[in-house]
């Protein structure tokens, strides 16, 4: 074999890899440049479009249309009536789901029976129950919030449920082997050790809220019903106004998406962190 | 107390027979090693005399209080600190909280870990997740406490403190420890007794007794480890044979 003086003429110097700085840092600024990029291929379409501005707004002229919704306070009240909505709501149905899919994972025969049911649930959108919902209870809150706690329970259920299943076996046994009851077992081991898949439920559930919530006002509009961001929706409709209703599309889309960002992810991320768990995809730093 | 084992037979569906009519008496204060090759339904024999398994006949006795147990990964809750996992056990002992605080300080010092009491176990390395595992079975306080090889994913160095940390805490004590293992030298280091296991199912091959004078002399020592390794290596084999005939 070679002696050492001559490997060494061979040697190639190995630099250190560089760290890139952030990767959180990425997760932020690369959505944006994905949104900057689309608006701008919407906004030259519609420049180079022969159709009329009215039929084919660009961005610009969507943006042109938000000072006077902001002036006038329409945009303001409906999105502070829906967030309303959308996050009583949203509570309702985790104290409704969050018992339901403790006594079905402790309950076989009955997981067996209403599982399956609970996931078709999941399958249906939610703006099918609006008419019977509308039959029911008329034009009021009871119609949305009907169709929204159908929308949300059914995922929260079975995120719980999932949570609860992916729990190791060990951990049965542990509290076993230390004596717990089964009212302690489930507080002091089952919940806490489900809560990832919880929170993940929690999260997909209220993108379902939000969801059927839009699809419920909608339809749902007058009567007794305060104005929602999903009615103004429906006066853009009315109007032909084809600027409002975009520009009402990218408010729901931004209010789902800042809640999200701000309420579950943070959550989420701790979560995960103090188990020392960190999600594929994201920094581990 | 200790605990007696008056020919426990058990058997899985599907598997057949595991533990073959297994008997023996283990006494009080006792620290005896059950030495199997893998899959040789050790780890069912300690988790029949934890209560997690009933055994298909055969009847055993153990002490009323049950018995604390030690398993092969820590199996410490993860979004709870080294002294949070430990005071668990306290809690659901029916320990008052002001007792609490000082009883874990207390285990977490015994274990050498009071450095680290705030730590989430995935903080501290496998060793030291093993000691606070330790520091949990102990805040049991049953007199027999279960071992289901309990260091067998550490690295030598490790382990060799950790045996030593055991023998002393075992003297001190004077609980009645049931350690399994695959390891000879571990058995040998460790134990008062061995009990040898034969594979599929599990009986009782050997039992030897270890004093501290063979213990403490290397020779003998290593001529016993030599012997049980010539034995475990014969049960493997047979093991393996059967396996392909009925393959």
């Amino acid at each position: 074999m070679s002696s050492l003086t001559e490997s060494r003429t061979n040697v190639r110097p190995v630099r250190a890899i560089k760290l890139r700085p952030s990767g959180r840092l990425d997760a932020v600024v690369a959505p944006i440049l994905t949104v900057v990029v689309l608006v701008s291929l919407w906004q030259i379409v519609s420049w180079v479009s022969p159709l009329r501005e009215d039929l084919f707004p660009g961005p610009l002229s969507v943006a042109q249309k938000l000072p006077q919704l902001l002036a006038d306070g329409s945009l303001a009240s409906a999105v502070g009536n829906s967030l309303f909505r959308a996050i009583s709501g949203f509570v309702i149905a985790v104290v409704i789901a969050t018992p339901i899919a403790l006594l079905l994972a402790h309950q076989p025969l009955l997981r067996k029976g209403v599982g399956p049911l609970v996931s078709a649930m999941q399958v249906l959108p939610s703006i099918a129950w609006v008419p019977a919902a509308i039959i029911l209870f008329g034009l009021s809150d009871a119609t949305i919030y009907t169709v929204l706690l159908l929308g949300a329970i059914p995922s929260i259920i079975n995120g719980l449920l999932s949570g609860i299943d992916m729990i190791p076996s060990q951990y049965k046994s542990l509290s076993k082997v230390l004596g717990a009851s089964k009212w302690e077992h489930v507080l002091h081991i089952e919940l806490p050790a489900a809560m990832p898949g919880y929170v993940a439920g929690l999260r997909q559930g209220w993108a379902f809220a939000w969801r059927s919530l839009m699809a419920a006002e909608l339809i749902a509009v007058g009567g007794s019903l305060a104005l929602g961001v999903g009615s103004l929706l429906q006066r853009g409709r009315d109007l032909a106004d084809l600027s409002l209703v975009m520009l009402v599309i990218l408010t729901i889309l931004l209010v789902g998406v800042l809640i999200e960002l701000a309420v579950f992810a943070p959550i989420e991320r701790k979560l995960l962190r103090d188990r020392g768990m960190s999600r594929t995809g994201e920094n581990n730093g | 107390m200790g605990v007696l084992l008056n020919e426990v037979s058990l058997s899985y569906p599907g598997t057949g027979l595991v533990i073959d009519r297994l008997s023996t008496e283990i006494e009080d204060g006792e620290f005896i090693a059950v030495l199997g090759a893998s899959g040789c339904g050790k780890s069912s024999l300690l988790n029949m005399i934890a209560g997690l398994l009933a055994p298909t006949s055969g009847w055993l006795e153990v002490p009323q209080d049950g018995a604390a147990f030690m398993f092969q990964d820590a199996n410490l809750l993860p979004w709870l600190t080294a002294s949070e996992n430990v005071d668990l056990a306290l809690k659901l002992a029916g320990h008052p909280v002001k007792e609490r605080a000082q009883r874990v300080d207390e285990l977490l010092k015994l274990v050498q870990l009071g450095h680290a009491s705030d730590k989430k176990p995935h903080e501290l390395s496998g060793g030291m997740r093993q000691r606070v595992a330790l520091a949990r079975a102990l805040a049991q306080d049953r007199q027999v406490l279960l071992m289901d090889e309990p260091f067998a994913a550490l690295d030598a160095i490790t382990r060799d403190m950790l045996h030593e940390q055991l023998r002393a805490l075992w003297e001190q004590t004077g609980k009645t420890i049931i350690f399994v293992t695959h390891n000879v030298r571990e058995a040998i280091r460790l134990s008062g007794r061995i009990l040898v296991l034969s594979s599929h199912p599990g009986r009782i091959l050997e039992t030897r007794r270890i004093t501290d004078d063979l213990r403490n002399n290397p020779a003998q020592a290593a001529a016993l480890a030599d012997e049980l390794t010539t034995i475990l290596r014969k049960e493997q084999r047979k093991h393996e044979l059967t396996d392909r005939i009925s393959n």
